[in-house]
């Protein structure tokens, strides 16, 4: 009985359709659908909150008011699986993708990958990046040979478009924002070395370096498949910089 | 009355916790983090949501086990689902008592309520109908926390907006048979209380004479908000307001009743700055010392 009467209730209050309700509850004084009506709001309320939280700048580029009546739609047909609700949003790129309204704004599922990514690093397990003293002390000939373990919170979104630019400019703190070229493809690294969480701009040839570490190729192969998207790639400099940012955790 | 289980201690080679004094205390929110970080307001506890603080590691919970070293916690959780007749999460209760491992709560609670179906968690604490059924899943839930935790878990009477046409107890009646059943406790929310009768006309003060009062192990005080007019009107537990004067007069009796317990003024949303947080509390605690003097 309690099992059947939750299952109603849950595609009830998801749905707005009160009609197998209506028999089971009673208000009172006042009407049964209004009184139903207060667990959905607070249902979509809340998790339109949380969605507005973690991609502000998809909320911005869109509107404040668009971005809630989509939230609703989303929450509606993609409920929460768990109930710790930093969880709760990472499939709104997909959900774009698909969306009649936002059809004309094709980076804006990027633009929430590169959101999800950043709440992903936020909540990543804490670890300490990887002491740049522990790569200096392996002998120059073995280098080459060497796997990197990405920190924890590393992550990485790639798009044709200007992700980095449009996530940039759209941040709540700017106030006029200036018109950008769209059609540049542009990479970013998400880091967390300690508790700030750190957004990256990388070319192409880095993007791959760091996508072919993650699938554990050693340093030498990455930096082929590295050189093969982007001639200018240079090995020396780009491990400079992801040692001074925290990428990696380990060397392996 | 069940066996007296103990107040949580789950430690793991950190200092154990600090007990919760029969005093006011305030919910911690996300503003306020930086500010209870430093040890800055004046407050003699502090309530969290458990599962505001899930995560696998980040700033948030390295604050809170910074904010710990400074007030006693207290873990409020939202996401158990101890009504659902699908059972505990056993995934979800096993996060929980990491956290707890990690932060040392001095007490644990929960809510009389179900928010998971079908595996799909609605971000509310959704009624129950006070059956015999329901009786029996919240029991076997409430006994299979306790269980897992190893120390008494207080459950939070609901603020509900509808009645069931199957239930065959009152509210008290119900969570009387519950505590009776587990040994568990109860934190009594006084706005829960008033909301509640106000949406489905009972008495309160009828309501807060029949709770077993020696199960009381801290009350709730917060800010509610109307929607609609006359016969439409609904009162909406919101936490977004000062605590209206009826709960306080609901509050005072409860504490005449009961005598000194932890209080905890709660504040989730329009969040304002922590001083309007703190002098609720300080208000609910004058209220409180005049009856230790007494």
């Amino acid at each position: 009985m309690l099992q059947e009467l939750q299952s109603s209730f849950r595609k009830a209050v998801l749905t707005g359709d009160f009609s197998c309700m209506r028999l089971l509850v009673r208000s009172e004084r006042g009407n049964i659908d209004r009184r139903l009506n207060v667990h959905r709001n607070n249902i979509l309320a809340s998790l339109s909150d949380v969605l507005a939280a973690t991609y502000p700048v998809v909320r911005r580029v869109v509107g404040p008011r668009f971005f809630g009546n989509l939230a609703r739609i989303f929450a509606e047909t993609t409920p929460p699986r768990l109930p710790q609700l930093s969880a709760y949003g990472g499939e709104l790129a997909s959900f774009l993708s698909t969306f009649e309204q936002v059809q004309q704004l094709p980076y804006l599922p990027d633009v929430a990958r590169l959101e999800w990514a950043r709440t992903e690093a936020y909540f990543a397990a804490d670890s300490a990046p990887l002491d740049p003293n522990k790569l200096a002390a392996v002998d120059p000939g073995d280098t080459i040979n060497l796997c990197f373990v990405l920190h924890p919170a590393t992550r990485l979104v790639t798009s044709q478009q200007a992700i980095y630019r449009i996530w940039k400019v759209n941040h709540p703190s700017v106030n006029n924002v200036p018109k950008i070229d769209l059609d540049v493809k542009e990479s970013v690294l998400v880091t967390r070395p300690h508790y700030e969480v750190n957004t990256h701009r990388i070319n192409g040839g880095d993007y791959a370096f760091v996508s072919a570490l993650s699938n554990r190729l050693s340093l030498g192969q990455a930096a082929d498949i590295a050189m093969a998207a982007d001639e200018s790639f240079d090995l020396q400099s780009t491990l400079e910089a992801h040692l001074k940012n925290g990428t990696f955790k380990e060397i392996c | 009355m069940g066996t007296t289980l103990p107040q949580c201690q789950l430690s793991a080679g950190i200092p154990g916790s600090v007990p919760i004094p029969s005093e006011a205390g305030v919910g911690l929110r996300h503003p306020h983090l930086e500010a209870f970080v430093r040890g800055e307001p004046d407050i003699a506890w502090l309530e969290v949501h458990s599962e505001n603080f899930i995560a696998d590691g980040g700033p948030r919970v390295a604050a809170l086990e910074d904010i710990r070293q400074h007030y006693p916690i207290s873990c409020h959780g939202v996401g158990l689902s101890l009504g659902s007749a699908e059972g505990i999460d056993a995934d979800h209760l096993d996060r929980l008592r990491t956290l707890f491992k990690r932060i040392q709560p001095a007490l644990v609670s929960e809510h009389i309520s179900w928010s998971i179906n079908n595996g799909t968690y609605l971000n509310d604490l959704l009624p129950i109908p006070y059956t015999g059924e329901t009786l029996r899943v919240l029991s076997q839930n409430v006994a299979q926390v306790q269980d897992y935790l190893g120390c008494r878990l207080l459950v939070e009477n609901p603020s509900t907006y509808l009645t069931f046409n199957d239930s065959d107890f009152d509210e008290p009646d119900f969570i009387t048979q519950l505590i009776t059943e587990t040994g568990c406790g109860l934190l009594l929310d006084i706005n829960n209380i008033y909301v509640s009768s106000i949406n489905n006309g009972f008495d309160p003060i009828e309501y807060i004479n029949k709770v077993p009062s020696e199960a009381v192990m801290e009350i709730h005080l917060a800010g509610h908000s109307s929607e609609g007019e006359g016969d439409e009107c609904v009162l909406i537990d919101t936490h977004n307001n000062l605590i209206a004067s009826e709960v306080w007069s609901l509050y005072e009796l409860a504490l005449d009743l009961l005598g000194p317990r932890p209080v905890l003024v709660e504040w989730d949303a329009d969040i304002p700055e922590i001083n309007v947080l703190v002098s609720e509390a300080n208000k609910a605690q004058k209220l409180l010392s005049t009856r230790i003097q007494m």
